[in-house]
């Protein structure tokens, strides 16, 4: 069971956003990256996330580039899981491949600093806050796999090979 | 039933034929990472515990997002691509080379191959008639480690477009058309497949500039069919024997089939800050531009330099306008000199600077100051993409930023073309 705090953000937050490329400097230095997360889209959040907390976004969230920096940072700074409308693909296979958690519903209802709770075996996020329940998109199996494996590399260090169809 | 671009060249790469929607494991021909993913693809690499690529002379690693190197970090970063090329037998693209998508279409692609890049705009090869997607630095890492990769085969959209275009338009107008119509997330895990008279009639470096720019609305690739051009192109490059006949089939089954008449589209110009919030460039003429940058993997070649000089010919560029030209690839470059293109760019008041990425990502060589407009023949227009969130980037075809850095404002270059 997770549970957090919100941080709300609109459509189109692009991997510009969460990892800008006036820092390409800091992609070998990922903590020193993570201080600045997302912050062209919210100069708090990187200061006052915590951890547990969690990411709540309109559509086509993580549009643009393929870098993994993206969503490692993201994991880096305690964020448990980022509820979006939906991802982009590029963003989508990243974060799965490196086990940061995304799930995909309706946030119209979500709202900044609301409390929830998501039971990731269920389906269900609870808006503590609101006191209104809503049920993600259950995760491709593929990606279940590769989350229980802990991440791309582990599944092919296990398997020494793809274990997936 | 027949099959799309997509089904058909994953189908050549997995153990049975493939259909959209499958899961499947395909072999994966050609691997490529830059300097902004390489170092992490090696790191992850590395704790695979596999020596070396299983096809090391497949394996491209480009230095182009930030050469000469800026920063000692990004040397750092440089040095850690050149030894791990140097330790396995990987081919290096050092600074100065290119841009990776321009030297993967003139070296390294074939039709018919899978190409896994960690780089968004990877898709560009895919007008080679190659299914070439972008990856994250992980999913590379562990391509290149074992030669195949996992795929969800993606349903396709077949693009139709028909006419000529009208006087001032070309490819890179169509796609931000496209992208202004489907949205920025219209194409999300789709692949693209372009048809019609406009393409067949159109250049290998047109067709380069709409499949580049299928990750712009959302899409896994963007295909076309291979043909004479693919073959002349190849044969320009000394490579006609890689030359593979794709076809589309009569009766593969398209998610979709989007219509575009040639004429229905005019000079368009991506507002910030999303490459979907497109206008006709003759509505922006109030806007006035501070940096124009032609160059990028999107519009860095020489057919886009030669455009762009048609239209600095005429007069010098304006004393408010700085304007940054990177030809796309070494190969580019020299042709440009060859044809005295640069001669007159730097003679017009053009910055010109070497063969790679350049401001495009932010990093160097032309970052906006606060509150800066900057228009760019480049592909994002996201807040903050050319280093600075406060600038503001329009997004157009070559022609439209030559004509802009002209006039100081944002111009419509129908009228003197």
């Amino acid at each position: 069971m997770l549970k957090g705090k919100v941080w709300k953000f609109p459509d189109n937050i692009s991997t510009d956003h969460i990892a800008p490329g006036r820092l390409f400097h800091l992609r070998s230095n990922l903590p020193e990256f993570a201080k600045h997360v997302l912050e062209d889209a919210d100069p708090d959040f990187a200061s006052k996330v915590q951890k547990g907390d969690f990411i709540v976004a309109g559509s086509n969230f993580g549009l643009g580039s393929s870098r993994e920096h993206a969503p490692q940072i993201i994991k880096l700074s305690g964020v448990s899981a980022v509820i979006a409308k939906s991802f982009a693909r590029i963003f989508y296979r990243n974060a799965i491949n490196i086990g940061l958690l995304l799930l995909e519903c309706n946030t119209d209802e979500i709202d900044a600093q609301d409390e929830l709770e998501v039971d990731v075996r269920t389906g269900v996020i609870k808006n503590l806050t609101k006191k209104t329940e809503i049920t993600f998109k259950p995760l491709p199996e593929v990606m279940i796999k590769l989350q229980q494996d802990g991440g791309l590399i582990e599944h092919i260090k296990k398997y020494g090979d793809f274990k997936l169809t | 039933m027949g099959q799309t671009l997509a089904e058909k060249i994953i189908s050549a790469h997995t153990e049975k034929p493939v259909k959209a929607g499958d899961l499947c494991i395909a072999n994966v021909d050609v691997t490529a990472v830059q300097d902004g993913t390489g170092p992490l693809t090696i790191s992850e690499f590395k704790k695979l515990g596999i020596d070396k690529p299983k096809n090391p002379q497949r394996m491209i690693l480009f230095i182009d997002h930030a050469t000469p190197s800026p920063r000692k970090e990004l040397s750092n970063s440089h040095m850690v691509m050149r030894q791990f090329a140097k330790e396995t037998g990987a081919v290096l693209s050092d600074g100065g080379q290119g841009v990776c998508h321009q030297r993967l279409v003139e070296q390294y692609v074939k039709p018919g191959e899978i190409l896994c890049g960690a780089d968004s705009h990877t898709c560009t090869s895919g007008a080679l008639g190659a299914f070439a997607t972008g990856m994250g630095s992980t999913d590379v890492a562990v391509a290149s480690a074992l030669g195949k990769t996992w795929l969800k085969v993606p349903q396709s959209y077949k693009i139709c477009v028909n006419g000529f275009f009208r006087k001032g338009v070309f490819a890179k107008d169509l796609m931000l058309y496209l992208i202004g119509k489907i949205g920025a997330d219209g194409a999300t895990y789709k692949a693209l497949e372009f048809c019609g008279s406009t393409i067949e009639s159109m250049s290998m470096s047109d067709r380069f500039t709409l499949a580049n720019m299928a990750v712009e609305a959302g899409a896994k690739a963007g295909l076309f069919a291979t043909d004479d051009k693919t073959y002349n192109f190849l044969k320009m490059q000394k490579r006609e024997f890689d030359f593979k006949n794709i076809e589309f089939d009569k009766d593969a089954e398209y998610e979709k089939v989007i219509e575009i008449n040639a004429e229905d589209v005019e000079p368009m110009v991506a507002c910030p800050h999303t490459v979907d919030n497109v206008k006709p460039a003759r509505e922006l003429n109030h806007i006035k531009v501070n940096q124009v940058f032609i160059g990028s993997c999107t519009n860095g070649r020489i057919e886009d330099l030669r455009l762009a000089v048609k239209l600095l010919k005429r007069q010098h560029v304006h004393p408010d306008v700085r304007l940054i030209v990177a030809p796309a690839s070494k190969a580019v470059m020299m042709q440009a000199l060859r044809e005295g293109i640069i001669e007159i760019m730097t003679y017009v008041g053009a910055q010109i600077i070497p063969p790679g990425c350049g401001p495009c990502v932010g990093v160097h060589a032309g970052i906006l100051g606060d509150g800066e407009v900057c228009l760019s023949t480049q592909n994002r227009n996201f807040k903050g993409r050319m280093g600075n969130p406060e600038g503001q980037i329009y997004l157009s075809s070559p022609a439209v930023a030559a004509y802009s850095a002209v006039c100081g404002y944002i111009a419509d270059p129908t009228e003197i073309l």
